[in-house]
């Protein structure tokens, strides 16, 4: 049969000769091209030490806005939590005191915000949803951990730093 | 009375207005309506979003109407002809009606508790445009707590007139009212008496927009996070049967509403024991699930499957491999 790609070889059980035999060469050889590649530039990096540029629509871990005046955005509208079709989203909400004006922006706030991690699908749709722009997902990779319970994130992992830190 | 509403004719008797015409053949020839409402005598005719072009009069004087008409407030005549959806004068009217009435609207859904089965939202997201272009700063009110039950936020307020035809219709004396006029109208208690009524509660069942508001439910959750389930109690209250929808929140009862038709007008009116005080599990029987209409966002990520499935109730291995799922379903 004629071969499409002309890299058919043909194969014979002749024995080996001598040299071939001593397997010395051969391994010599491969030695070859070991050595070879460490002056090549290594196609692997020491993650997490370094890491490698994200596409600028990458989602990673999700996180609550403030506003310019360092006031908690998210007024626990629940609409990330409907929009979210792997349902890893609850919250709860809890009236604005007198007093908490400059940590809330809304007279409403979520007082408890979870997102199930293992839940989580990373689709973006609570980014879309949100009306008043209160989460994105623009952190990093969710790093691992070893219980179920420790991949429940709430407000403390969530919520941005404050302005002032 | 023989009347056609976007071609579609029916017979109703003497007396009937437009709208009551269009909701007995029902569907999307009904106008919306957020000021009427068929329990209260004497509402309607303040929100303009109910209006419909008459294109002829009646069968003696077939001259169309010069100008569209609220239909909550015209009464049929014989042979007249009514364009609803089928006019784009009337749409474009009722377009321009939505945006006035969300003047001074302060468009705060994320945080309004009615949002979900508000019917400014529903008006809104069907007519509404994008953008405002009211360029002026919106009226603001203090939120006032009308009694310790009922939480009134007047910007939320589209004067509806709703509220207080109920005091006045369903409580013995009403305490609350309009005052001021024009864009100064506010809904109001004279110096903020509290609401003290056997059915004060009613006010926020019939209030379209957020603007009263059961206080013991605010913030609690959302709508649309809340299973409706249609239960009953043995009210000892003359007036009130004790027919209400219960909001379950996993197994608590978060809230307890009258019983809600298509047009989201109460089917009964009950009482502040029922609406406030009754608040668990053991004080109703339950009656089922109340069927939501699938294009409301409250029936979202609600599964209606009760009924095992065919092969299941053929074959008693199925059915005892799936006890713990029936129980649990059936539950509420």
């Amino acid at each position: 049969m004629e071969s499409l790609s002309n890299k058919r070889k043909e194969v014979n059980n002749k024995p080996l000769n001598f040299l071939e035999r001593a397997y010395l060469p051969a391994i010599g050889q491969g030695l070859l091209i070991t050595m070879k590649h460490f002056w090549k530039k290594p196609v692997t990096i020491a993650y997490p030490e370094e890491k490698r540029e994200f596409s600028e629509n990458f989602r990673g871990m999700h996180s609550l806005k403030r506003d310019e005046n360092g006031k908690e955005r998210c007024t626990a509208c629940g609409l990330c939590a409907l929009s979210c079709p792997a349902e890893a989203i609850t919250m709860t909400a809890a009236e604005r005191q007198p007093g908490e004006e400059n940590l809330y922006r809304e007279e409403k706030y979520a007082a408890v915000y979870e997102i199930n991690m293992l839940r989580c699908i990373f689709c973006g749709l609570c980014e879309e949803a949100c009306p008043k722009e209160a989460i994105y997902l623009d952190g990093d990779i969710v790093p691992s951990d070893y219980l179920r319970k420790d991949f429940i994130y709430g407000k403390d992992k969530l919520v941005e730093a404050p302005l002032n830190q | 009375m023989k009347v056609t509403i976007d071609g579609i004719s029916v017979e109703v008797p003497d007396g009937t207005s437009i709208l009551n015409a269009a909701r007995i053949i029902g569907g999307d020839v009904v106008p919306p309506a957020m000021c009427y409402y068929s329990k209260l005598a004497g509402s309607g005719g303040k929100c303009r979003t109910c209006l419909v072009k008459v294109s002829k009069g009646s069968e003696k004087d077939p001259r169309p109407m010069p100008k569209l008409v609220a239909s909550c407030r015209t009464n049929v005549m014989d042979g007249m002809e009514v364009q609803n959806l089928t006019s784009p004068e009337v749409i474009e009217a009722r377009k321009g009606v939505v945006e006035m009435l969300l003047i001074n609207h302060p468009l705060d859904c994320p945080v309004c508790d009615q949002a979900g089965e508000c019917h400014l939202q529903d008006l809104g997201f069907e007519h509404g445009a994008v953008k405002t272009r009211y360029e002026f700063d919106r009226r603001t009110f203090n939120k006032i707590d009308i009694g310790d039950k009922i939480q009134l936020h007047m910007t939320r307020c589209i004067l509806c007139y709703r509220c207080v035809y109920t005091a006045d219709q369903i409580t013995d004396h009403r305490i609350h009212g309009i005052l001021n006029r024009g864009d100064h109208s506010e809904i109001s208690t004279y110096i903020q008496a509290a609401v003290d009524n056997d059915f004060s509660g009613n006010v926020i069942d019939v209030c379209p927009v957020g603007a009263l508001t059961d206080k013991t439910f605010r913030f609690k959750n959302r709508v649309w996070f809340t299973k409706p389930v249609d239960a009953h109690r043995d009210c000892d209250h003359e007036k009130c049967n004790g027919k209400v929808t219960l909001w379950y929140k996993g197994e608590d009862v978060i809230r307890v509403t009258a019983r809600k038709d298509v047009y989201g007008e109460v089917e009964e009116f009950i009482c502040n024991t029922c609406r406030f005080d009754k608040k668990k599990t053991a004080d109703w029987v339950i009656e089922g699930p109340r069927k939501i209409s699938h294009h409301s966002v409250i029936s979202s990520n609600h599964y209606e499957t009760l009924k095992p499935l065919p092969v299941v109730k053929t074959n008693p291995v199925l059915q005892e491999a799936n006890k713990t799922q029936f129980e649990r379903e059936t539950r509420l």
